[in-house]
């Protein structure tokens, strides 16, 4: 069951971004809600008026590479982006993210998508492609502007950001890979049909049969595959749809809240979909110990869970500070109302 | 701006700041052109920008030429480049009333213009303020 390539790999590089405007979720309940009733966060990311998948994916890329020392793009021989928000229904984002790093043209470029674990799936992949040998580097990316229906439950949480990876060999690598796995099966929890502006949802499908089997059954079979218990790691990064769903499900494989906590960043910019778990990850790498394992499970609903497990090795600590650093990008905040997020997100038409 | 043809042919200088560094003089050129404006040699060779520099002057857009509406207000600057070229280029992320001459900037790629709900979508340079470390 466990995915593992013959040869060593691991992440050479690792770049986040988060947009610098937020949307405070009293300013969602405001509008929606008299201002009353709970609310699941505290606020979430939104997108600036010349930001999408693109340049999102562009920036993390640059810091990913930032963070790879002496790679020269040209040796980049796969850039993949995994978003449900591609700016384009037919052309890929992958050839203007590869053109904007150098990247092109010997490079297999390619979009994937899986809801919010498109992410994950382009990093398993990569992690194949330079296993196998067919490629010395490829670059995963995370990415998404999230849509939100107005005055849906989703709109308190769906935020923009973007976390890329650098896959390579390990021995140039900042953490090495040990193993993953995937669980998926055909759950109705989220989707959106073609030609569709926003996403709809399946009520009840969304907690205990999707998101909390999925993780719980990916993690929990890595774990005995590679002969691992929660204590071993130092840090723990899930998907993050919102703060109760990854403490909870945190505590039901045996890992405590101390190890979630440096990778929970959904309470400051919400759920980033497809770069919502990858970021999480970017915020524990730029505090990681060499030595120092980490375990990394994804969700997206349609639905499945990618569970990775790495080690950090020496070369994280020269690493960290060669790029932007994911807690930079997370307190450059710039607060907007909801009048100037509905612009910001396309919802006004003029 | 908004020919296909021509935004295909300048995406390398849009989107990576290529520009050039003539052989024969060692100016730094941007855009890049045939002919150096320094020297009149035509050897020069290609490179990418570090995308750091400094507001030379800038100027608030509120009436914008056709094909930038979406983003107006918006604010245009004169970047010195630290290897030298002084480059035109929109600011982004940042409020009008922030903008200092001198103040640090870097570039980023983001859109230009967004081509309506048909047209293709053009990306090219702009320029934020430097992003500056948080508090550990």
């Amino acid at each position: 069951m466990v995915l593992k390539p013959r040869r060593e790999v691991g992440f050479v590089g690792y770049g986040a971004y988060v947009p610098r405007y937020r949307l405070p979720n009293a300013e969602v309940a405001r509008v929606w809600m008299q201002g009353q009733g709970s609310t699941p966060i505290k606020e979430k990311s939104v997108a600036g008026l010349d930001e999408d998948v693109v340049t999102m994916s562009v920036e993390a890329a640059r810091n990913a590479l930032s963070r790879a020392g002496p790679v020269d793009p040209n040796q980049i021989r796969a850039v993949w982006v995994g978003s449900e928000s591609h700016p384009y229904a037919v052309k890929p984002t992958s050839t203007i993210v590869a053109e904007a790093i150098g990247a092109t043209p010997y490079t297999q470029a390619a979009d994937w998508e899986f809801a919010c674990k498109a992410g994950t799936e382009a990093i398993q992949a990569a992690i194949g492609f330079v296993g196998s040998g067919m490629a010395r580097y490829a670059l995963a990316i995370g990415s998404d502007v999230a849509q939100a229906r107005p005055a849906d439950a989703l709109e308190y949480t769906a935020s923009a950001g973007s976390a890329a990876y650098l896959v390579g060999p390990a021995r140039e690598a900042l953490a090495t890979f040990e193993g993953s796995l995937s669980y998926a099966t055909d759950i109705p929890d989220f989707w959106r049909r073609a030609y569709q502006r926003y996403p709809s949802h399946g009520g009840r499908f969304t907690g205990q049969p999707a998101y909390f089997t999925h993780i719980v059954e990916a993690v929990r079979s890595l774990m005995e595959c590679l002969g691992t218990e929660p204590p071993d790691y130092r840090y723990a990064v899930f998907h993050q749809p919102n703060v109760k769903f990854p403490i909870s499900v945190a505590k039901q494989l045996g890992f405590t809240v101390e190890q979630v906590q440096s990778g929970l960043l959904v309470n400051e910019i919400g759920n980033t979909y497809a770069a919502s778990s990858p970021l999480g990850l970017t915020a524990v790498l730029d505090i990681a110990e060499p030595g120092d394992r980490v375990l990394l499970a994804s969700y997206g609903s349609g639905a499945g869970s990618d569970a990775l497990s790495i080690r950090v090795t020496d070369a994280i600590l020269e690493r960290q500070r060669l790029a932007p650093r994911t807690r930079d990008y997370v307190t450059r905040r710039r607060e907007v109302d909801y009048a100037i997020y509905a612009r910001y997100s396309n919802k006004l038409v003029r | 701006m908004n020919s296909v043809p021509r935004n295909w042919r300048l995406r390398q200088q849009r989107y990576r700041l290529v520009g050039e560094i003539c052989e024969s003089c060692g100016v730094r050129i941007f855009p890049p052109r045939d002919v150096c404006p320094e020297c009149e040699t035509m050897e020069q060779k290609e490179v990418a920008f570090s995308g750091r520099g400094e507001v030379y002057s800038y100027s608030t857009v509120y009436h914008p030429p056709r094909g930038f509406e979406e983003f107006a207000p918006y604010t245009v600057a004169l970047v010195r480049l630290e290897e030298g070229p002084l480059v035109t280029a929109q600011l982004t992320d940042l409020d009008s009333e922030q903008v200092k001459i001198g103040m640090s900037v870097e570039m980023v790629t983001r859109r230009m213009q967004s081509g309506g709900e048909e047209g293709p979508i053009v990306y090219g340079y702009k320029f934020r303020p430097a992003i500056q470390p948080a508090a550990a």
